[in-house]
């Protein structure tokens, strides 16, 4: 059974999910981190392939991303770093990155990778439904990888039913009109766009990311959905660290008090 | 047939890979703007502000001494006199027109040389609505005069400080504001580049271009058709409307000439078609420089509106097809052939326009054929990048 589908039966409340960029702050990083945010009790860990033109992230994403392809980090080194991780890591694991780096490795050859060692799900942020479904979808389902799509407070009722129904993972509600990062509290109005989606009564469960960054906005995004997603926040913390186990269950605690 | 298809594409290139969040906002433009365009009061405003505003047509001027020098008969599309100096304010009066009918109130653009930046502020001061253009930290230097102009005409210029600091970096920075700003307000993209309709949408709007030079030419030559049309390309869309209405003429040779930097292989150029290969980049597939691991390659062009690393997707198609020629004109040849067509005819092009002109140089031709130049922006601009490479 994929560990997404896994964790989803089994809680259904504070899903915590924790995005790190792969090869920060070191190259080396990516695996230490990785046991660390299992250590620290977190649900799900999203790898973020680096990439030059993440345009959907935030100043600090974008940071991380360029210092980790300074770093020398790559698809090929990413996937070399994963082989032998599930020795160590039993959390579900989704990877998240851009179309174009994942398309020169090859959908096919990408997917392949994924399940061989070990991953669960993809994130794929400017892959839209209808060219995911069009193009890749048979490949998806053939290596049993999880596609997961965004939401945002602009997406139409009407195709928030078609995403839910071209996914069998999770939905990654975006809190706000915004890329990652920003943001220090939630409003009303995004208040009101969380109880408008749990109205639905979606078949996936939900999650928040996009501004979430301690327990309090987390306790917050909690009460209208299955859990959230921390990304930006996360890497502040792995950024200048010089203990990161240490610091990143310190963090980990503070979040899930 | 030329022509983009209902999903976007144009032959294996275009589409819309955009984030969901940006889906609305593309959606809205998508389904909304061929009916606008086709609407009569759209078109009366769009063609009157293009005759009394613009300043078109533009001429079709036989350069004389430039055609004995090369032996052929050469005619200049002189989108340089339109109003900003350039031919992208075709596309940014058709746009702010489209986002009024939208109901749009702020505009949001990114900019290379600053000319679709300036064009942008301009149409944004002709119509009072908000202005905010995006531009590389790098070109914010070398490109002066054009932030100044465009603070002049009441538009907040932000730099855009990640990656090359250039026009890619500028369009991330914009898409990014867009992501944050859905609802009131409206992209104007200034090339043939972006997640469909853009690259359709810019070309339409810069399609009078040929247009024009169909009409002109038959008056002036009994025929509407030259054996050769020749344009610069960074994004590509004075070369789209200059292409235009000759995409489904194959007698019509279609030229386009890119920017070598220092040399296709000097790692320091921005010949896409020449280095590039099949991929993503701002929110369509399309040719891209890059890396064999995906990454975008930072390309160099001494031409800020050139360097870009990738090409609008009706070009990528031109090049797969064969349908267009595509030549790489270096840094050099370029400013050489700038201060060429100055001595001969009394025109300072901008240095983007240099390189079409230089192509002359890199393609064959017989005496008796009839080339159109498309003569994209005046040199203005560049005044000072001509100041230090001295030559003259």
């Amino acid at each position: 059974m994929n560990r997404i589908h896994y964790l989803f039966n089994n809680k259904k409340e504070r899903v915590l999910s924790i995005y790190f960029t792969a090869g920060f702050p070191q190259l080396e990083d990516t695996i230490p981190v990785m046991e660390a945010i299992q250590a620290g009790g977190a649900d799900i860990i999203e790898i973020g392939i680096p990439y030059s033109d993440p345009v959907a992230d935030g100043p600090t994403i974008q940071e991380s991303n360029k210092v980790a392809l300074d770093n020398g980090m790559s698809m090929k080194i990413l996937f070399q770093q994963l082989v032998g991780f599930r020795a160590k890591i039993h959390l579900p694991v989704v990877l998240m990155g851009y179309l174009n780096p994942i398309m020169q490795y090859g959908m096919e050859e990408f997917c392949q990778k994924c399940k061989e060692v070990g991953i669960d799900g993809l994130i794929v942020p400017d892959l839209p439904m209808q060219q995911y479904l069009d193009e890749f979808k048979e490949v998806f389902d053939r290596y049993g990888i999880v596609n997961t799509f965004l939401i945002s407070p602009q997406t139409s009722e009407k195709r928030i039913r078609e995403i839910d129904q071209n996914t069998d993972g999770f939905i990654y509600m975006v809190s706000s009109h915004s890329i990652t990062g920003a943001k220090a509290d939630i409003s009303e109005e995004q208040v009101a766009y969380f109880e408008r989606v749990k109205a639905m009564n979606l078949k996936n469960p939900r999650l928040i990311g996009f501004g979430i960054s301690d327990a309090k906005t987390f306790s917050e995004a909690s009460k209208f959905s299955d859990g959230a997603i921390i990304g930006s926040a996360f890497i502040k913390v792995i950024k200048d660290s010089s203990n990161l186990n240490q610091d990143i269950q310190e963090y980990l605690k503070g979040i899930k008090a | 047939m030329i022509r983009v298809d209902e999903k976007g594409f144009y032959g294996k290139f275009g589409g819309a890979y955009i984030p969901e969040m940006l889906h609305p906002n593309v959606e809205e433009l998508r389904e909304n703007y061929e009916a606008i365009l086709a609407s009569q009061d759209f078109q009366d405003e769009f063609r009157g502000l293009l005759k009394d505003y613009v300043g078109r047509p533009t001429p079709l001027y036989f350069a004389n001494r430039l055609s004995e020098k090369y032996n052929a008969k050469i005619y200049l599309k002189r989108e340089d006199l339109c109003h900003t100096g350039a031919h992208k304010v075709n596309n940014t009066i058709g746009q702010i027109l489209l986002a009024k009918r939208l109901g749009k109130k702020r505009i949001i653009a990114e900019t290379g040389a600053g000319q679709h930046g300036v064009a942008t502020a301009t149409v944004c001061a002709l119509m009072g609505m908000d202005c905010t253009v995006y531009m590389g930290e790098i070109d914010i230097a070398r490109q002066r005069p054009n932030v100044e102009r465009m603070k002049i005409l009441g538009a907040k210029v932000v730099p855009a400080t990640s990656g090359s600091k250039t026009l890619k970096d500028a369009t991330n920075e914009a898409m990014r504001a867009w992501i944050n700003n859905p609802v009131d307000t409206h992209y104007i993209i200034g090339s043939v580049v972006g997640p469909h309709p853009y690259p359709e949408m810019v070309a339409r709007f810069q399609s009078v271009i040929s247009e024009e030079i169909k009409w002109q030419l038959k008056e002036k030559e009994g025929r509407e058709n030259p054996d050769i049309v020749i344009a610069c390309v960074g994004g590509g869309s004075n070369a789209a409307g200059a292409f235009y209405h000759y995409y489904n003429t194959p007698e019509v040779r279609l030229v386009a000439a890119e920017a070598a930097g220092l040399g296709v292989s000097s790692g320091k150029s921005a010949a896409t078609t020449a280095l590039g290969t099949p991929g993503i980049l701002h929110g369509s597939k399309t040719i891209l420089m890059q890396t064999e691991d995906g990454q975008v390659v930072e390309p160099h062009s001494i031409s800020a509106g050139l360097d870009y690393p990738g090409i609008g997707p009706v070009h990528a198609h031109l090049f797969d097809i064969g349908r267009g020629e595509f030549v790489a004109v270096e840094d050099k040849d370029a400013m050489g052939a700038g201060i060429e067509l100055s001595r001969l005819e009394g025109i300072i092009p901008a240095i983007e326009s240099a390189h079409a002109i230089y192509a002359l140089n890199q393609i064959e031709y017989g005496k008796d054929d009839i080339i159109v130049i498309n003569l994209s922006g005046r040199g203005d601009k560049d005044l000072e990048t001509y100041i230090n490479w001295g030559g003259y």
